[in-house]
């Protein structure tokens, strides 16, 4: 790892302060589990550390709402098994559970993870072309890896830029992201102009021509919170996450399904609510309000459940090694909204 | 920049590089060889050690972030029941009783992430036991006695867990460990 400098403010603007004095030069380090790794293996070469460990973003709060602030520094662990998350949002629980592992849950913030870089094989290995990398030859080559070679993780959705071009492939890895997608997160972040909120669906961002950026965060910006809106879908969810093994690994696709369901009549359940995001499939977080559209004031069937697939995965492009991923995704969709449904059981 | 971290007991004053990382600091300045690296790169679980009572991966963790805390290593596992001796961990002691171990290198990382385990669900199931395990690879063993060690733990673990004692644990003859602690801050270098 190469030397740095290390800071560790103890406010919020002091930290903005330290950030803004390099922006492209320094970096915020909370849990740091993966940008330990990523400054072992030379992707990132921060020549400053802001450690911001010491901050006072560590409370879980109830909103007025009836919503839940998460500070951005609580741990991955202790937002899974936080009883009021447990309770009102078992979605957002289950997909932290289904990440990473129990010492990286418990070390990992949800802050950083909402900084997760992708795990594509080709931005790891620096002796390999990487769009997403690259940034001066020191960070190697220029190019995308994946496009052409060994593609099986990577992505099928959102992959071109403006100009029909394919520049990266490569998939945002986080599953609280997704469940933090279907529920609406609102991320809350502080800079040199000061406070602003950004919806999740904002947050993260398609390639395009520049995928060396993941996010649309503003230099210097750090996130504080993030909010949960009052509506937590505790009743009808599921979270299903399919990979090349039953644990420890990253999503080929993983689904957030949310559901309300109410009684039309005598004969069954209608759905009067739904939330779809899916995760491995792209550069963010995948979700389309036109098929939640198509799932509302239907039965839950697989039928209909399978129309909403269809709509979701609308211009899905395969690139060879993960092709599958396009089926897959469609019995995944269907899935896991039986699962939310409760038609089929959860594993 | 100088850190304190309590090692197993042992307020330690050190002085450190910023990028040192946990693990490195525990073998190379303190000695403490128990803690393994095996991948670097918070895949295997082999460097697995308790920071404020959780398991963490001290190799992709700063020593400077661990600074102010309390590290529990596999040498601060055993409990002391005299000046001079002590008793192995019911997690040591499973581990032995099952032959829970081939090679050795992962079981350190094995022990102190059951430890966290048993620490909130004292009688887990086997599925339990093999999902709190997925941080932690082992070559040899199929996995099938780490489990069985794990649930010997569970039935014999009538003695408190080391961070919650009051006297700090000794471990073996190790160089570090089996000084008597006296709560003095030990300035290593």
């Amino acid at each position: 790892m190469k030397p740095f400098q290390y800071l560790r403010p103890t406010g919020v603007d002091a930290a903005v302060r330290d950030l803004t004095a390099q922006p492209d030069a320094a970096k915020f380090i909370a849990g740091g589990t993966n940008l330990i790794d990523l400054m072992k293996e030379h992707v990132e070469q921060p020549t400053t550390l802001v450690d911001i460990n010491r901050l006072p973003l560590a409370t879980v709060e109830e909103l007025e709402d009836g919503g839940l602030r998460l500070g951005a520094l609580v741990t991955n662990a202790d937002t899974a098994y936080h009883p009021l998350v447990e309770q009102r949002y078992p979605l957002l629980s289950k997909a932290i559970l289904a990440g990473a592992s129990a010492q990286l849950r418990n070390m990992a913030t949800n802050g950083g993870n909402l900084f997760q870089r992708t795990r594509c094989y080709y931005f790891y290995d620096t002796s390999m072309p990487c769009n997403k990398r690259h940034s001066g030859p020191s960070q190697g080559p220029a190019g995308c890896g994946a496009l052409h070679g060994y593609n099986r993780i990577h992505a099928i959705l959102g992959t071109e830029s403006a100009d029909g071009n394919v520049h990266c492939i490569a998939t945002h890895p986080s599953d609280m992201c997704v469940a933090l997608a279907a529920l609406e997160a609102v991320v809350r972040v502080s800079g040199p102009q000061g406070e602003r909120t950004i919806p999740i669906a904002d947050f993260h961002r398609l390639p395009g021509d520049t995928p060396q950026h993941d996010n649309t965060l503003r230099p210097g910006e750090l996130v504080t919170a993030i909010d949960l809106p009052a509506n937590g879908f505790s009743h009808y969810n599921s979270y299903l996450k399919l990979r090349d093994r039953a644990s420890y690994a990253f999503a080929l696709v993983s689904v957030a399904a949310a559901l309300e369901l109410e009684r039309s009549d005598a004969s069954g359940d209608q759905i009067s609510a739904a939330r779809l995001a899916m995760g491995g499939v792209a550069h963010k977080p995948w979700r389309k309000t036109e098929a939640e559209a198509l799932l509302v004031g239907q039965r839950p069937t697989p039928d209909v459940f399978g129309r909403a697939a269809d709509a979701l995965l609308d211009g899905a492009q395969g690139y060879g090694h993960n092709t599958f991923k396009i089926e897959l995704a469609k019995r995944a969709i269907v899935r896991a909204l039986s699962q939310a449904a409760k038609l089929e059981p959860t594993e | 920049m100088q850190i304190q971290v309590t090692v197993n007991g042992k307020t330690r004053k050190s002085e450190v590089e910023d990028r040192t990382l946990l693990v490195h600091y525990l073998r190379d300045q303190l000695h403490l060889t128990g803690t393994h690296v095996g991948c670097d790169t918070s895949s295997c679980g082999a460097c697995t050690v308790h920071v404020d009572g959780v398991a963490v991966k001290s190799c992709t963790l700063l020593a400077a972030q661990a600074d102010g805390c309390a590290v529990t290593t596999i040498e601060g596992m055993a409990i002391q029941d005299s000046p001079t001796t002590s008793q192995l961990h019911p997690l040591q002691e499973g581990f032995k009783e099952c032959h829970g171990l081939q090679c050795g290198f992962c079981t350190p990382g094995m022990i102190m992430t059951a430890a966290d385990l048993l620490k909130h669900n004292p009688n887990p199931s086997e599925a339990e036991i093999r999902e709190a395990l997925e941080g932690n690879i082992c070559r040899c063993t199929g996995y099938h006695n780490i489990v069985k060690a794990i649930q010997w733990a569970a039935t014999h673990s009538t003695k408190p867990e080391p961070n919650q004692q009051e006297e700090p644990v000794v471990a073996d003859e190790h160089l570090f460990t089996n000084d008597v602690t006296t709560g003095e801050v030990v300035e290593t270098h």
